[in-house]
């Protein structure tokens, strides 16, 4: 049992997290479903009727909006130990989850559940997973992940968190939710645009652009404290926050000297050092994951184009050879692709290539789709579109099969990013 | 709940300090000796009510002159500006050559057809460019900001070239301290 650690990555949770509301701020629909589905069944825990939200409920949208389970209805039958199990009852089935839910005397609660394979009918898993007792989404998040990753081998994301602008007439509010859509905490609200928001590689920062001064200025605000710091607010446009994977440093891109360009610079705004030259454009930079090398989208050979340069400075090498232009690089986290927004016939399309093979795949049909980003497994990438006139966002998994729209009640969303995982 | 509401009160406090958007109070009319005034009358050092009627002919103020014209326009992915619109641009930059206290904005914008970040640069180049034609008709860098809205700020919100030409401008903002 990991128990500590996981106690550990709560209380950072609950730094995050403002009072949950019942309801989510994103209107989540889900479309497509992966190559295989799993059939599971999630048994409402034991205890569990005695919350104020259902951990299995939770746990089942979780893994149903992934599109790669398929969820069997447990009609009536309530297994909460193994030993009550009657594999007879589960044909069809591959997986049963089971467990039970205590409060504490403490305030917390605790959650043990077990992961059984219903066809070898052993145990894949059993875990204790605890928090505070108002942190009941974040436990049931933390309970899909386990499961998640036992049955995909792939690290689940359903304890992340995403940021996006949502925009209501004049008023632009930066807005941090859980990536379904619940738990929506405004960390800014002003009457002036707000774009391109940029999570620090350890969740506790954001890097944004506002047009308060008069002209596009970056900043940095602290999720903790909610102090806020001017990057960036020379002459002309101050834009396009990257952090380097450390987060020790932040390439953005300015126009006090002449075309638009990439420099990099600290948090506070210290130590500016210009990157690229000439009078084209320059812009969108992203770092590598080991902090090498930069992605960035210039228009330097006529057409906006994907470029990678070394982050020292250095001759760029282009990546992107096909449609009209490519716009907004970022890399995968495990640095081998990177998603991008392409223009080619009068649409956008999210696409990836990979460096090895330089094969590149659309994964969307195109529309006014932009600012993709990866999540932090690598497996769903998350981008801006519009739908009636209206800015939502949507994910796409990597290999195009599951797609999810995330609309909002009122105003437009925008600039979405996904986070990182929390540090555990 | 409490403690992240006084959180974002404060936020937005500090939000409003940092705004310097210059006030534009467009009534307010000159008051140093070198404003151009048709007939010679003196300068209006005061808005007290005038025993006769004072005419400031300010070009500026004129609806018929060319000065009143405050965008130019931009084919797409264009940052020159255009032949139609040269004297425009001309015409405010020998306004701005005989009148050295007077300062102006200029405002890039773009279409959507772009990412957020390029149509920024892309804005910023238009802006640029517009600045740069005013300094050699006589403007000094100090009379001229340029920046830019990217796509931000635009006026037209269609998925159609009507709506992507009115975008795609850069505008003269006179600025009253």
């Amino acid at each position: 049992m990991n128990g500590m650690k996981l106690l550990r990555c709560f209380c950072l949770l609950m730094l995050f997290c403002a009072a949950l509301p019942a309801r989510a701020a994103l209107n989540i629909e889900i479309s497509g479903a992966g190559e295989h589905q799993t059939p599971i069944a999630i048994i409402p825990f034991a205890g569990e009727e005695k919350l104020t939200q259902s951990i299995s409920g939770i746990v089942s949208a979780d893994l149903v909006r992934s599109g790669l389970f398929k969820l069997v209805d447990p009609a009536g039958k309530a297994p909460h130990e193994p030993r009550e199990v009657v594999y007879a009852d589960w044909v069809g089935t591959d997986a049963l989850a089971i467990g039970s839910v205590e409060e504490q005397p403490n305030g917390r609660i605790t959650v043990k559940f077990r992961l059984l394979d219903a066809v070898r009918q052993t145990e894949l898993t059993g875990q204790a997973v605890s928090a505070k007792s108002d942190q009941i989404r974040a436990v049931a998040h933390r309970v899909a992940d386990l499961i998640f990753e036992k049955l995909t081998g792939d690290a689940g994301v359903f304890g992340t968190r995403i940021v996006y602008v949502n925009r209501q007439g004049k008023n632009n509010r930066l807005v941090v939710a859980d990536s379904d859509g619940y738990g929506e905490q405004v960390v800014l609200s002003i009457n002036e645009p707000i774009m391109s928001p940029a999570w620090s590689p350890d969740g506790t920062h954001l890097a944004y652009v506002t047009f308060e001064p008069g002209h596009a200025a970056v900043y940095v605000q602290s999720l903790l404290t909610n102090q806020r710091m001017v990057v960036a607010n020379f002459r002309g446009s101050n834009s396009a926050p990257a952090w380097s994977p450390d987060g020790q440093q932040l390439a953005i891109v300015l126009t006090r000297d002449g075309g638009s360009h990439i420099y990099l610079v600290k948090p506070d705004g210290s130590d500016l050092r210009r990157l690229t030259f000439g009078g084209t454009i320059d812009t969108e930079p992203c770092f590598s994951p080991d902090g090498q090398s930069l992605i960035f989208a210039s228009d330097r050979g006529g057409s906006v184009q994907v470029y990678r340069m070394p982050v020292d400075g250095g001759p760029a090498e282009r990546l992107t050879f096909e449609g009209k232009n490519n716009f907004s690089p970022r890399y995968s986290r495990d640095g081998k692709s990177f998603v991008f927004s392409q223009w080619n016939n009068g649409r956008f399309y999210i696409a990836t290539e990979d460096f090895q093979s330089k094969q590149m795949q659309i994964l969307t049909e195109g529309g006014w789709e932009k600012k993709p980003s990866f999540s932090p497994n690598g497996k769903l990438i998350l981008f801006a579109t519009e739908s009636q006139g209206r800015g939502i966002l949507a994910t796409v998994s990597s290999d195009g099969r599951v797609k999810q729209k995330m609309s909002t009640q009122a105003g437009d969303i925008r600039d979405p990013m996904w986070g990182p995982f929390l540090k555990q | 709940m409490k403690k992240l509401l006084i959180s974002i009160l404060l936020v937005n406090l500090l939000a409003a300090c940092a705004s310097q958007k210059p006030k534009e109070v467009v009534s307010e009319a000159p008051s140093k000796p070198t404003a151009e005034t048709s007939s010679g009358a003196t300068q209006m050092a005061e808005p007290a009510a005038p025993t006769t009627p004072r005419v400031a002919m300010d070009p500026l103020s004129d609806p018929n002159s060319i000065l009143a014209r405050r965008s130019v326009y931009f084919p797409f992915d264009v940052s020159a500006v255009q032949d139609v619109d040269k004297p425009i641009v001309e015409a405010h930059a020998k306004y701005l050559s005989e009148h050295a206290e007077r300062k102006v904005r200029v405002e890039g914008n773009c279409d959507e057809r772009g990412s957020d970040e390029y149509n920024l640069a892309l804005g910023q180049r238009r802006a640029d460019s517009v600045k740069k034609m005013l300094e050699v008709g006589g403007t000094r860098d100090s009379q001229v900001e340029a920046v830019s809205f990217g796509e931000a700020k635009s006026r037209a919100k269609g998925h159609d070239e009507g709506s992507w030409a009115q975008n795609r401008r850069a505008d003269f903002i006179y600025i009253y301290k």
